[in-house]
């Protein structure tokens, strides 16, 4: 990486502001009061914790959601809100972490798509060599080692990420947004992709990068932008951006660790995994125990592999290397069927596709896992089932008119306790939990914690895999977090702190000073 | 039986009505039973296609299949004299043999169930026409089997035997399907497999099975379209069949993305389609039509289904659909 060339001297009047922007949806606040401005040619580094509004605020400069309230503000001409045609009309074009690009075309088809130059002559045809000479001096431009005629499927990720660039050149974007853009790049790509920003940066673009990597933020960005809770935590001048810096804004001032004691001495090792690896990060083996009576919290950033390494020990994902134990036994699982029979259950954190059947009623869902012992000689007794869901119904507390609703109609939170009783009504052993509390009212969340530590108590090893880093500091017996598929780092209750969990999330280590 | 069930049989009731003021003659009871038998006959292979369709699958092959074991069944027993219910013993297994096949193929080598059930329909046809070298195997005139003949050309009470052994079967499997812990494990795979593999359900053996099932309906409906016709030919025998029987089930509530429908469903679907088939030559309407009122029945049931599942994606989906637009933030949940 060269040295940053000098930032050119930028007009005064900013490209972009944002002024007390507000949006809300049912039950959350996603943005609150929140301003911030792009100028010219400046690269803006945007930070936040899992859902403190980063996807909102995209949506809004896209055009896909309206906000409730504030001005959007673009070459001196106010809005009140953006439709996409208007937010491309403006120059603002965005690069996914999933790109949206074809396999089966070529790269000018790619940079072209749905804009094709056309012949002249009445079928139209496609000019495809005025197309893939237009492409060239954009892929020349950012450095590009393929032509425009390559096909895509030959690309790798970091190249097909230039496609995307080179297409929003072609759009004549003046803000270019890279949406985690490194997450799942090798370090000699990512160096590209640095280059590219800084080649951007000079042609007069801005650009807005989004990145749980911090380093990479600290080498790139012109300012930082950090959000927290839906509202502006702060900003960095250059100078100021520092690693350390930007963790404090991310989660507020107040660092103190909140010391816990466990309640329960753990008790034996149930679940014993050993050099587990998963499809979504080979070679990248976890080494984890499980213990009775302990809430295990896993924490960690959106990607890191904890809902794969879940499905890994609930068997409906496979295992590439490792080994499993079970109660002291080696465990092989070649379905979910297998992990049921053993009493180790899964609350998915998709609670729509896979943790309930929505047409279905609630005590059918109840008892779909265990139907054979509502059965007798094969044919379900309505009866037993139903006198078992109501069980549960009284258990948790769940709000529904009948049990013979379909589970649709229920609440988030009356839907979670559905998919809890489902594995309630048998005898859990481990209890594993994706973000239990996803989309889930306050009252509703607190019943679950109560749960969670009464299935604790009672002997079962609960592993909790939470974003919410309130949640897995409050809740949790020990932490484990993970990064790129890997565990960085277990932390006892006297380590816990918010500051410590985002260090390892973000595959740092501890400091000294954090442990504390 | 659920509303779709009840406002099928008024529809029924009121084209039978239709019919029988235009063609006083639709209450013969010649007319009555000969309809009914063919309720029967096509229902027992409708049935078998319920048990697919509600995985989300469809099976194609059954109308060549029925051309196969036709020719089978009736070389074995007219010609190489081979006892009868062992040649049935062995239809059934060769049926329970293709059916294992096509769940195989569908489950384990992930071929989407319209292709593998395709290539079965040219395949199995194939090899019927070759094993008869294209000839019409038939029972000769002096040929009787009094008992075979009996359970399944017959008739008790005036009532067809195939009717009987829809009742017989239609019941039994309404209770597989509707009582069952495996029909449960049914609807759950064709609502959702994800969710019903999540709940520890063997989603690859409950859809094997049910092609199986189908594959045992279907040689059973076979057995008795042969002793029903006695000679088959077997380039045209049992043409078109596997699609009156989806037909059959989309008219009956059931929807072709799984999960949906009703045992009383389907049968009603048949008898629509077969009063409709009756309609045709009652009334004087060209039998060249035929197939014409055939696909316009399943053009408005498959468009009805459709219709139904567009609507309930809108009902649960505005924001995903304003989210899927191209180039812009991916669709999340709200943060």
């Amino acid at each position: 990486m060269p040295d940053r060339p000098i930032a050119p001297s930028r007009p005064a009047e900013p490209f972009l502001t944002l002024a007390d922007i507000r949006k809300t949806y049912p039950g959350v606040v996603a943005l609150s009061r929140f301003s911030m401005t792009v100028a010219p040619g400046e690269v803006i580094g945007l930070v936040g914790e899992n859902g403190a509004g980063k996807s909102t605020l995209m949506k809004v400069l896209g055009g896909i959601v309206a906000p409730d309230s504030g001005t959007i503000t673009i070459d001196g001409v106010p809005h009140e809100a953006l439709d996409v045609a208007e937010s491309i009309g403006a120059g603002i074009a965005f690069v996914h972490q999933e790109l949206n690009l074809f396999d089966n075309l070529d790269v000018a088809a790619n940079v072209f798509i749905g804009r094709e130059p056309r012949k002249a002559g009445w079928l139209n045809l496609v000019d495809t060599d005025k197309m893939r000479a237009m492409v060239a001096p954009l892929l020349e431009r950012i450095g590009a080692n393929f032509r425009p005629d390559t096909p895509l499927s030959s690309l790798s990720l970091a190249q097909r990420q230039m496609v995307e660039i080179a297409k929003a050149l072609s759009m004549k974007a003046r803000l270019v947004i890279l949406d985690e853009p490194t997450s799942s790049l090798p370090i000699a790509e990512t160096e590209k992709l640095l280059d590219i920003i800084a080649g951007l940066r000079a042609d007069g673009i801005s650009v807005i990068f989004i990145s749980h990597r911090l380093h990479e933020i600290e080498r790139a960005a012109d300012r930082v932008v950090a959000l927290r809770d839906g509202a502006l935590a702060g900003t960095l001048a250059r100078e100021e951006i520092t690693h350390d810096a930007m963790v404090k804004l991310m989660i507020g001032r107040d660092l103190k660790a909140q010391v816990r004691a466990s309640s329960v001495r753990a008790g034996k090792v149930i679940l014993r995994a050993r050099g587990v690896q998963t499809n979504a990060h080979p070679g990248k083996p976890v080494d984890l125990d499980m213990h009775r009576g302990e809430i295990l919290g896993l924490a960690g950033l959106v990607g890191a592999g904890r809902t794969e390494l879940a499905c890994t020990f609930f068997g409906v994902d496979p295992m590439l290397a490792g080994v499993l134990e079970f109660d002291g036994t080696p465990l092989a699982l070649g379905s979910a069927a297998d992990a049921v029979a053993r009493g180790i259950f899964l609350v998915p954190e998709d609670r729509k596709s896979t943790g309930l059947l929505l047409d279905m009623s609630i005590a059918e869902n109840v008892s779909l896992p265990d139907l054979r012992s509502y059965s007798r000689r094969m044919i379900v007794s309505r009866q037993r089932e139903t006198a078992a869901a109501a069980r549960q119904q009284a258990e948790l507390d769940i709000r529904a008119a009948r049990l013979s609703v379909a589970a649709k109609t229920l609440s988030g939170g009356n839907q979670q306790k559905v998919v809890l009783a489902k594995w309630l009504s048998m005898k859990p052993r481990v209890m594993i939990f994706d973000e239990p509390t996803r989309g889930i009212d306050v009252g509703a969340k607190a019943e679950i914690y109560r749960l969670m530590r009464r299935l604790a108590d009672a002997g079962v090893a609960v592993l909790m895999i939470s974003s919410d880093m309130e949640e897995v500091i409050g809740v949790s017996d020990r932490i484990a977090v993970m990064h790129e598929g890997a565990i960085t780092g277990v932390l006892a209750p006297e380590e816990f702190s918010e500051e410590n969990i985002l260090l390892l999330a973000v595959g740092r280590n501890l400091t000294a000073r954090a442990i504390a | 039986m659920n509303k779709k069930d009840l406002g099928l049989l008024l529809l029924i009731l009121a084209v039978g009505a239709v019919v029988a003021v235009l063609n006083p003659r639709f209450l013969l009871p010649i007319n009555i039973s000969n309809t009914s038998n063919l309720v029967g006959l096509f229902g027992l292979s409708a049935l078998g296609q319920a048990f697919v369709i509600i995985t989300g699958g469809i099976e194609l092959s059954v109308g060549s299949m029925m051309a196969l074991i036709g020719v089978l069944f009736v070389d074995f027993v007219a010609t190489e004299g081979l006892p009868w219910p062992v040649a049935v013993v062995l239809m059934l297994a060769l049926g329970v043999l293709i059916g294992l096949a096509h769940g195989y193929l569908i489950t384990k080598v992930k071929l989407q169930p319209f292709v593998v059930t395709l290539c079965g329909l040219l395949i199995y046809r194939g090899i019927a026409r070759f094993y008869t070298h294209d000839a019409t195997a038939g029972f000769g005139f002096n040929q009787n089997f009094p008992v075979l003949q009996g359970i399944t050309t017959g008739k008790l009470w005036g009532i067809p035997a195939s009717v009987i052994a829809l009742a017989i079967v239609g019941t039994i499997m309404w209770i597989v399907l509707h009582r069952s812990t495996f029909g449960r494990y049914l609807y759950a795979v064709g609502k959702n497999e994800e969710a019903a593999r999540y709940s520890g359900i063997k989603t690859d053996r409950v859809i094997v099975w049910a092609y199986v099932i189908c594959q045992i309906l279907n040689t059973i409906s076979a057995l008795y379209f042969a002793m029903y016709t006695r000679s088959i030919a077997p380039a045209s025998h049992g043409n078109f069949y596997e699609l009156y029987a989806i037909a059959a089930a989309v008219l009956g509530g059931f929807s072709l993305l799984g999960g949906e429908g009703s045992l009383v469903g389907v049968i009603l679907g048949v008898v629509l389609l077969q009063e409709l088939q009756n309609l045709v030559n009652l009334l004087g309407i060209p039998s060249s039509l035929n197939f014409a009122v055939m696909g316009g029945v399943i053009l408005i049931g498959v468009t009805l289904d459709q219709q139904w599942g567009r609507f309930r994606e809108k009902r649960n989906g505005a924001r995903a659909a304003r989210d899927a637009t191209v180039g812009r933030p991916a669709a999340e949940s709200a943060q």
